[in-house]
């Protein structure tokens, strides 16, 4: 298995306020890496981190053997990373399609057109919608739409930021069956979650954030039955 | 038959704010601020084709080419050097900014080309005559209505259509998102503006052959008003500042005709007043459901 991500060493501040504290991880070929931890844990400044929009002041981030510390955050994608941001930020004046197209627009030419069949295959209510305004969509399509988004710049890594905030048990189930179907592929992700049981429960691996550092890590299974993270995200 | 010219002037009149409304309303749809320099681009628009025609004689369409290009360049200067190291400050100061190169440019009109007005040659002379010369139409009014319709139509495919301007609107929603498609931010900015000034130096040939009258503020009230017009449609909005423009020409040249020269201005802004009171998002403003 070859090293997809190796974050190392970074520290990440909003003006005076240290936000990253030294993290440390790697994702692998094929594998789902889940990053969980609570609210101001430095989860999505992490997943930021690595797409561009915030930077590090030590340490490196490098992708498929690539540096991604000078690398201007439209340009990320191009190295074959995609992120599903906190909150979804789909495009929600456009359409479906549109959305879509915006997901391919690092693109040029090439099977666009199958790709997004690919896209309604997995998210089927999508196809359906193809041509509503994305704001009308209800909070789970939005979810889809924005998954289905990013999968059109076919990444080698697949960062989703959590996708299961806001929605309703059961489509939280169905984005995690997603989850699981996109592993089945072939997809590398790397997933952030406040759903610890949800996330632990398809992950690989999984390291826990507190307060800007890691401060555990294992497959998923040894963490699901660890007694401290019980104690601390599951409920006991 | 008089009330029939003073429809077309208004229709002529509001086709130039509309143009300048369109730049407006571009520049705040995706970079989020008021440019108050805009007005002054209009301006400088003005004089570069005014100098293109009567020191070097060029032809107008050449001299309108030579407006464009530079009104382009000084768009996307002003952007970089003014606006651009001010992109994550708060939206006040990107305001006063404004404010300082609209000043920055009428004064440097004033060293340039000194205070006294200009006589501007009309890119076009003459009007068509109808119903037996009883109602006259300029020719420049023709011109400023179908140049105001093809700038509309061709803006509104651009920005729906094509690549750039599909960016554009992504870039107008969330700029971060934007940023994580693979989309330039900055350099879509630096477009917007390029378009927009390019407008406006179209608005200003075409306003200065129908008002030949050139001075270093001659930008200002036409776009204080255009700003008006951009807000009345719903700024941000490409159909709304043509709707918002066209009205206001209207509106304008009613006022003037048939209540008071004096208060037509007034009037204007009044309108202003009373449709944002009944549509605060202007007239074609949209209110976007959001989910949160």
């Amino acid at each position: 298995m070859s090293t997809v991500l190796k974050v190392d060493d970074i520290n990440v501040y909003y003006g005076s306020i240290h936000a990253i504290k030294g993290i440390s991880f790697e994702v692998n070929e094929g594998e789902i890496v889940t990053l969980i931890g609570a609210n101001g844990a430095g989860k999505s400044t992490t997943l930021n981190t690595v797409s561009g929009l915030l930077r590090s002041r030590t340490g490196s981030v490098t992708f498929l053997d690539q540096d991604l510390g000078k690398v201007p955050a439209h340009k990320v994608v191009t190295k074959g990373l995609a992120l599903v941001p906190e909150g979804r930020r789909i495009f929600q004046q456009m359409t479906v399609q549109e959305n879509l197209d915006m997901g391919a627009f690092i693109r040029k030419g090439g099977n666009i057109e199958e790709d997004m069949e690919m896209v309604f295959d997995y998210f089927p209510r999508l196809k359906e919608r193809r041509w509503q305004i994305a704001g009308t969509l209800s909070g789970g399509e939005q979810q889809m739409l924005a998954m289905g988004r990013a999968l059109m710049s076919q990444p080698k890594l697949l960062m989703l930021d959590e996708p299961s905030m806001g929605l309703a048990p059961i489509l939280v189930e169905q984005i995690f069956e997603i989850i699981q179907n996109l592993h089945k592929a072939g997809k590398t992700i790397l997933l952030v979650e406040q759903n610890a049981q949800a996330a632990l429960s398809v992950a690989d691996r999984g390291y826990v954030l507190e307060t800007g550092k890691i401060v555990t890590s294992g497959t998923g299974a040894e963490l699901l039955a660890s007694p401290a993270i019980k104690k601390a995200y599951l409920g006991g | 038959m008089e009330f029939l010219s003073y429809l077309i002037s208004g229709i002529s009149l509001g086709s130039v704010y509309a143009i300048i409304a369109l730049g407006y309303t571009m520049v705040y749809g995706i970079a989020k601020m008021l440019n108050f320099a805009h007005g002054d681009v209009i301006m400088i628009g003005g004089y570069v084709s005014f100098c293109a025609m009567f020191y070097l004689g060029l032809p107008p369409v050449v001299a309108t080419l030579l407006a464009v290009l530079a009104c382009t360049a000084l768009g996307i200067i002003i952007e970089r050097l003014a606006y651009k190291p001010l992109r994550s400050a708060p939206s006040l100061a990107v305001l006063i900014t404004a404010i300082g190169v609209s000043y920055f440019l009428q004064n440097s009109a004033l060293l340039i080309w000194k205070a006294a007005a200009k006589v501007y040659p009309p890119v076009i002379d003459g009007s068509a005559q109808l119903f037996d010369g009883q109602l006259k139409i300029p020719y420049i009014s023709i011109l400023t209505v179908f140049a105001c319709l093809i700038i509309m139509a061709a803006l509104s495919l651009f920005v729906s259509k094509t690549k750039m301007g599909k960016a554009m609107r992504a870039c107008s929603e969330d700029k971060g998102a934007a940023q994580l498609m693979g989309i330039n931010v900055d350099a879509t900015i630096s477009i917007t503006f390029a378009i927009g000034s390019a407008l406006a130096a179209i608005a200003g040939v075409l306003m200065c052959s129908a008002y030949p009258s050139l001075m270093p503020t001659t930008g200002s009230m036409p776009g204080i008003k255009a700003f008006t017009a951009a807000v009345f449609g719903g700024i941000g909005s490409i159909p709304g500042a043509f709707l918002g423009g066209l009205l206001l020409g209207i509106i304008e040249s009613m006022a003037k005709a048939y209540i008071s020269t004096n208060l037509a201005n007034s009037i204007v802004f009044a309108v202003l007043i009373v449709v944002l009171l009944v549509k605060p998002a202007g007239l074609l403003g949209k209110y976007v459901p959001e989910k949160v």
